[in-house]
């Protein structure tokens, strides 16, 4: 293969591999998306409330954890892999779960790296709700139940996207997944892992289905980000 | 309208989440691919899972997947093969994240061993390390012995011959503790000498695979493990300059985490793998792995006695006690 085209062939070797439903490159995109789905909705599950609850209390330093949640957006992702596992190792705090290395350690950890991102646009999200339709809303003498209510159902395109956002940050990094999960075969490999070890055994074929794979889902998520944009 | 279709997608979307929290609670794993004739039964979760950590030259070759694939196909049981370096999975284990490690550096492994960490440690095959380089061997150090040519590696490179450059894994795997003892049988100070030598020595912190990969795309000599190169020889045009030399005996050993030491690894799982490893079975399978597809066996199993004798001495045969 040193002289043919890796390119042209693996491309082609890879639309095979695709249109066959290859049970491997079917079961790590499974993975992937068990993963990263799951992880997107613990996180949601934790920070949507959160967010809104600091959108609408006023406390002192609220303008700080703004801007810290907003910092954390770019939060790198070999940083939150290598404090998770020092967390999750047999030596760590959390250790006696035994989460290294295992599908739930991956969950728990993208979760953690998407929780920042979840918060900070939700909270953005409600911010971004006219200052006059709430005071409208108010004016209409709505209880202070029904104006939290119509604000974060106002808010809720913003806030789905935030969401979408936030699984296409998960499903698409590579560094806190090879750290905590170990890319073990049938466990822990994702899409991500799985295109590093196969492009380090030049199984280039495999790679690029991977890839495309990958891709596709990126592009299913801007869709549905673009459809909610545009409601 | 159009506001129907995004609650519906919403919904869709949160339908998803929910039957994926539910799959991962009735532990169906996503898809436990076996090839036909493997038993597919998953073990719940935990009880029987063995974790190994090792190296990259194992996993790049292939063989730990067909290790996989036959001994779950006998076994109810997971082995799951997390691939580091042989220093890094070593340290994996002395935290006890896993059960067993299969590696392949001696000196690092006795030392794993003394430790307390690592009990009955068993050797399973050995094979040779070589030095690939471009065909038009630009240091011309074919034909050396393996101290030689680092010798003369090092002074070409630091005299800025052309072409000359070497590619070193530089992750503390076996394969680089076996270079920096190269380094050190040719008079050099690793960590003065190599580490600082010029542009030539390049540190890749990378797996066996893509420091081959990248050798070639540079066109640079680098130390592999025979193993390795010969599953990826047909995509590089490196050849192998160095092939003889006790210097390069490459050894692979088997290696339990001491229970003791962390309580909560599976040590029967662990003893159950490596005395199948050092069963006529295991050998044999070990030892035809390759042979299809390379033309020659790509590991060669170490049999008693001659695994007592130099230059292995080490233990292959005797089965490790399983615990109660």
């Amino acid at each position: 293969m040193v002289n043919g085209s890796p390119i042209i062939e693996g491309f082609i070797e890879a639309i095979n591999l695709i249109i066959t439903l290859n049970p491997q490159v079917v079961e790590i995109t499974i993975r992937s998306l068990y993963v990263s789905l799951t992880a997107t909705f613990f996180a949601a599950l934790i920070a949507l409330p959160t967010g809104a609850l600091i959108y609408f209390y006023e406390f002192r330093g609220k303008h700080a954890v703004v801007s810290t949640l907003q910092t954390l957006y770019a939060l790198p992702t070999v940083i939150v892999g290598l404090v998770m596992f020092l967390l999750l190792s047999n030596i760590g705090p959390f250790g006696f779960l035994r989460l290294l290395y295992t599908p739930g350690g991956m969950i728990a950890t993208q979760t953690v790296l998407i929780i920042p991102l979840l918060m900070g646009l939700t909270v953005s999200a409600l911010s971004g709700i006219d200052r006059d339709k709430r005071y409208t809303i108010t004016a209409l003498g709505a209880s202070r139940f029904q104006t939290v209510t119509t604000i974060i159902a106002e808010a809720r395109f913003a806030v789905m996207s935030g969401v979408l956002l936030g699984f296409g940050r998960a499903i698409s990094e590579v560094g806190t997944v090879m750290i905590v999960g170990g890319n073990i075969r049938g466990a822990t490999r994702v899409l991500t892992t799985a295109i590093a070890l196969n492009t380090s055994m030049a199984n280039y074929s495999m790679s690029i289905a991977l890839g495309i794979i990958l891709l596709a889902v990126a592009l299913g998520v801007n869709i549905a980000l673009s459809l909610v944009q545009r409601r | 309208m159009k506001t129907n279709v995004t609650i519906l997608s919403a919904g869709a979307l949160l339908v998803l989440l929910v039957l994926a929290i539910f799959a991962g609670c009735t532990g169906t794993a996503p898809g436990e691919n076996e090839t036909p004739g493997a038993t597919t039964t998953t073990p719940a979760s935990g009880a029987g899972v063995v974790k190994i950590a090792t190296t990259t030259s194992l996993e790049n070759t292939g063989l730990l997947a067909e290790l996989e694939r036959v001994y779950e196909g006998e076994n109810v049981v997971d082995l799951q093969f997390i691939a580091q370096g042989t220093g890094q999975a070593l340290d994996t284990a002395r935290r006890g994240d896993v059960d067993l490690v299969l590696v392949h550096a001696p000196a690092l492994e006795e030392e794993f061993v003394d430790e307390g960490y690592g009990i009955n440690p068993r050797c399973i095959a050995y094979n040779f390390f070589i030095i690939v380089g471009p065909e038009s061997d630009p240091a011309g150090i074919e034909g050396m012995d393996p101290v030689e040519a680092f010798k003369t590696l090092y002074i070409a490179g630091t005299n800025n011959t052309p072409g000359v450059a070497f590619v070193s894994r530089g992750d503390n795997s076996g394969t680089h503790v076996q270079e920096k003892t190269l380094w050190g049988e040719a008079g050099y100070d690793y960590d003065k000498d190599i580490l600082t030598a010029g542009a030539w020595y390049v540190d890749a912190g990378k797996g066996m695979g893509d420091t081959l990969i990248l050798a070639d795309e540079k066109k640079a000599y680098t130390l592999t493990d025979e193993g390795t190169y010969l599953s990826f020889k047909d995509r590089l045009a490196l050849v192998p300059v160095i092939e003889e030399g006790t210097e390069l005996m490459n050894r692979y050993s088997a290696i339990a985490v001491n229970p003791e030491k962390h309580p909560g690894t599976n040590a029967k799982g662990a003893v159950d793998f490596i005395n199948w490893l050092v069963s006529d079975e295991g050998k044999e399978l070990v030892g035809d792995f390759g042979t299809a597809e390379f033309g020659k066996p790509l590991f060669i199993p170490l049999y008693a006695p001659e695994c007592t004798e130099p230059p292995f001495n080490c233990t292959c045969a005797e089965p490790v006690p399983v615990p109660a």
